[in-house]
Formats: structure tokens, C-alpha cells, sequence
């Protein structure tokens, strides 16, 4: 396996066109499927360097850079508003504080483990995902990004470039995760959003294949009877249902008390 | 295979050179290459922190992180963190308070402990133990190390004041 820091994002896809490339970002997903053989790149095309991180606020969206990391997510300033209080409030409980550290958005949403914490927080904000490849740019909605377990739209010489979240002025967030208690991954998760003109959405993750908005205009939780819940070892499929009843209607009442001025 | 090569790194505030493979971890270089044996693999699965090490002041798993990755980086391990023969605050904190018994978690609960104290200085119990969620001890039950942080907390804001 060879290594390449390529200091350019033009450099960095064209070094992704060789067979088995792989993008190294933070390298706490990659690594450990390395360690157990199961990715066995032919190059890593280290993108660790390159200007793809920061957090930029405007006046209708906040970009968030694909190397945005847990640590930076969770103590960003510009993130304090019940708008976006989910952002910060998923990163913070992700991991732990040595990967935080290290682990990226990017990395987290390519990676689409259907038990990580992010993707429901993309999908319930309406993020749209900007991805680059050497024939050009392109947007995708996180609805169309994330396809099923570790699958999703990148191409294999596709980048994440940024993530781009439209700000809804007056609406607020949540995220509520019951944790797996040895990997703290989401044995269940719900993001909310509860927006002024009463309209409401709720992403659900560690459910099944990919992280899901429920769709209903009312009440996104009478939804929730027809999704599709998978069982396992951790969580057989009614205790799944149930705990996935218990984060999302936690989720939607703090994100409605983070709308009213009433929560945190 | 591709083959070795030379790799200068920052350690301990030291310029070294360690011959590494592309796929080389961290923890690797430094115990096998540098004889930087303080820095332990408890499970090599990202889970126990015992390899934990500062890179440019902030806690990470060295068994989850290439050496490669590392070049250009300043990284301290434990035997670079005591101050001119003197123990560090935190070591010192450590050893008043119980906050070992076997030792072989220490170095990773010390260094991100100082990751901690270094953004949180004044930290209350729980945020001591979110913080050290990623170093798992076989032997203290964690009580005497929580203690230890909250004591190495008060000697480094008292040592500032000082
Ligand atoms: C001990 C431990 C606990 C964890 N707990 C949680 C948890 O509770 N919840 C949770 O959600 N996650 C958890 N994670 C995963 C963690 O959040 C990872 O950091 C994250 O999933 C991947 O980010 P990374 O930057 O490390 O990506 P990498 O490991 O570098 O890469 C992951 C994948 O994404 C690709 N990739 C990376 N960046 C890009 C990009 N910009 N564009 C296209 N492809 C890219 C890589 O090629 C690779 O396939 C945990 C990890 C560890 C080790
Ligand atoms: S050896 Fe690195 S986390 Fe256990
Ligand atoms: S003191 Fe023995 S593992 Fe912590």
C-alpha cells in the first residue's frame, strides 16, 4: 500500500483514480476496517491537509467543510442557536474525546455505518452535500446521498467537499441518541426539526440499512408503524420500534423548546 | 510492498528519524522504532486509549492513526511529559491521589487528562469522566483517577496563579 498527501483537492481526485484508492481522512472508521482486512486500498490519498474544513456562517446557510471535525462541531460558537443546536449536541456524543479529536463530518457521512449519529442530523436538517470529481461538482440532497449499510451516491473517484445546511430562521433542533453502551453507537437515534409555521421532521438512525426521514406532514412519529426497522443481537425489532418511539418524540419536544425559548 | 522509508518526526520536542511503511501505526514507530515503550496497545481496536498521545497538544489513539499522518506534527508522548526531571502536575496528581494501581492505563488517562485541563481547566466531575470515556482502567475503578484529574485541575490553575 502506498501513501500520498496530495496538496490540492485537483491533485487529491486525480490520485483517487487508481484502482482500490482510498481517501484518508481522520482515519478512525478507515483504519479500524483496514486493521480487520475488510478495505484493503491500494493507495490512500491522505485529503487530512487539504482546505476542506471551517465552518462558514451566512445569512440563509451555514457551510460546514467535509474535514469539519467532531471537536470543532461541538465547539463552535456560530453553532449556538436553536437552529442548529443539533449539530453540536450529535457530534458531542459521538465517540470519544480521542476521536473527536480526529473523526470528520466527511468521513462520517462517506462512511454510512447505518448505526453512526450524523447522517439523521443531515437528513433532518435538509442538508444539501456538495461532492467534486475530477469532471466537475455536483450537489446532492442527503435523501439522495445515503443508499443503504456503508453504500452511498460517492463515485469511487468522488470527493465530499462540504455540506450545506439552509438556516430556517426561528425553527429549532434536536438530537437524541439511546447509546449502545460499550461501542456508544446509536442503537437508536432521532433528529427533529420543529420550524415556526408548525411543519416538523424527524430523521431516524441505527434502525436498518440507512438513516431515514419519516415522511408525515402532521406527525412524523404516526409514521413511524410502516418504517422499516431491522432486529439484532443489540435491539430485537419491537424494542427497536419502541426505543425509536421514545428518541423521536424526545427529539421533537426539545427541539420545540429550543424554538420557544424554553430549553437549552 | 512498498518500501521503508526514513520519517522525520517531532517527538517529545526532539527531531527523530524512524524508518516506517506507509501503513506503519503511530503506536508502532514510536514503541518498535523509537523505543518509546510508555506508550501501550491495550486493545488495537480504537476502544481502551492506551495508546493515547498528544498530537500538537490534543489527545489521540495512536494505534488508529498511520505515522505518516503524524510528519509535521508535534507529538508528545509520556516520556516527554515531565518537566526537566519533574514530574508533570498531572503525574504528580496521580501518584498523591491513587490514580493507579497496575499503570498500565496511565500514560493515555494522563495525556487526555491534559487535553482536558488544557481547554477545561476547571473541570466538574462529570465532565471528567465524559472525557476519559475513551481510557478504560482494568484495575481502579476510576473513582481514584477522577480524583487525580480534580486535584491536577486546582495544582495547574494554582501553579498559574503562582
Ligand atoms: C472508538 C470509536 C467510537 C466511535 N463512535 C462513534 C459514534 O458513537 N457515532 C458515530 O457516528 N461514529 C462513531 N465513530 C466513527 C467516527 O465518527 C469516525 O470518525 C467517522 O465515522 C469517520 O470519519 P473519519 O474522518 O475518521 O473518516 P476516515 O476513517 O478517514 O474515512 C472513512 C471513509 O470515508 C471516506 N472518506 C473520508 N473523507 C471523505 C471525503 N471528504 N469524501 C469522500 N470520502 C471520504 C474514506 O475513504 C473512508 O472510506 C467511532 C469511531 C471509533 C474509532
Ligand atoms: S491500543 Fe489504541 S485504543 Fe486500545
Ligand atoms: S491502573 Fe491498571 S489498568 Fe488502570
Amino acid at each position: 500500500m502506498e501513501h500520498v498527501r496530495p496538496s490540492t483537492l485537483d491533485e487529491a481526485l486525480e490520485g483517487l483514480a487508481a484502482p482500490d484508492a482510498k481517501a484518508l481522512a481522520g482515519g478512525q472508521s478507515l483504519l479500524p476496517v483496514m486493521k480487520l482486512r475488510i478495505v484493503r486500498p491500494s493507495v490512500l490519498v491522505d485529503i487530512g491537509r487539504l482546505e476542506l474544513g471551517g465552518v462558514h456562517m451566512s445569512e440563509n446557510e451555514l457551510r460546514l467543510g467535509a474535514l469539519t471535525t467532531w471537536n470543532e462541531l461541538e465547539s463552535a460558537q456560530e453553532l449556538e442557536r436553536p437552529a442548529l443546536a443539533a449539530l453540536a449536541e450529535c457530534a458531542s456524543g459521538i465517540g470519544d474525546l480521542q476521536v473527536r479529536n480526529r473523526g470528520t463530518l466527511g468521513g462520517s457521512l462517506a462512511h454510512a455505518d447505518p448505526a453512526s449519529d450524523m447522517p439523521a442530523v443531515v437528513l433532518a436538517l435538509g442538508a444539501q452535500i456538495v461532492l467534486r470529481a475530477a469532471s466537475g461538482e455536483r450537489t446532492v440532497s442527503a435523501e439522495e446521498f445515503f443508499l443503504g449499510p456503508f453504500t452511498t451516491a460517492l463515485g469511487p473517484a468522488e470527493l465530499i467537499t462540504e455540506v450545506v445546511f439552509p438556516l430556517v430562521e426561528g425553527s429549532g433542533s434536536a438530537y437524541v441518541k439511546v447509546e449502545h453502551p460499550a461501542s456508544g453507537f446509536a442503537l437508536a437515534g432521532a433528529a427533529a426539526v420543529v420550524r415556526p409555521d408548525g411543519g416538523q421532521s424527524v430523521a431516524l438512525t441505527g434502525m436498518g440499512g440507512q438513516a431515514f426521514l419519516l415522511a408525515s406532514d402532521a406527525n412524523p412519529v404516526d409514521a413511524l408503524p410502516d418504517a422499516e426497522i431491522y432486529g439484532d443481537r443489540f435491539a430485537p425489532v419491537e424494542y427497536r420500534r419502541h426505543l425509536a418511539g421514545v428518541v423521536a418524540r424526545r427529539a421533537l419536544d426539545r427541539a420545540r423548546e429550543r424554538m420557544e425559548g424554553t430549553g437549552e | 510492498m512498498p518500501a521503508a522509508r526514513q520519517l522525520e518526526l517531532v517527538i517529545n520536542g526532539e527531531r527523530r528519524s524512524a524508518e516506517v511503511e506507509p501503513r506503519t501505526l503511530l503506536v508502532h514507530a514510536l514503541r518498535d522504532g523509537l523505543g518509546l515503550t510508555g506508550t501501550h496497545v491495550g486493545c488495537d481496536t480504537s476502544q481502551c486509549g492506551a495508546c493515547t498521545v498528544l498530537l500538537d497538544g490534543r489527545a489521540v489513539k495512536s494505534c488508529t492513526m498511520l505515522a505518516v499522518q503524524a510528519e509535521g506534527a508535534e507529538v508528545t508522548t509520556i516520556e516527554g511529559f515531565a518537566r526537566n526531571d519533574e514530574l508533570h502536575p498531572i503525574q504528580r496528581a496521580f501518584v498523591e491521589h491513587h490514580g493507579l494501581q497496575c499503570g498500565f492505563c496511565t500514560p493515555g488517562m494522563i495525556l487526555t487528562a491534559s487535553d482536558l485541563l488544557t481547554r477545561a481547566p476547571d473541570p466538574d466531575d462529570a465532565t471528567i469522566r465524559r472525557a476519559l470515556r475513551g481510557n478504560f482502567c482494568r484495575c481502579t475503578g476510576y473513582q481514584s483517577i477522577v480524583d487525580s484529574v480534580r486535584a491536577a485541575a486546582t495544582a495547574l490553575r494554582e501553579g498559574e496563579a503562582a
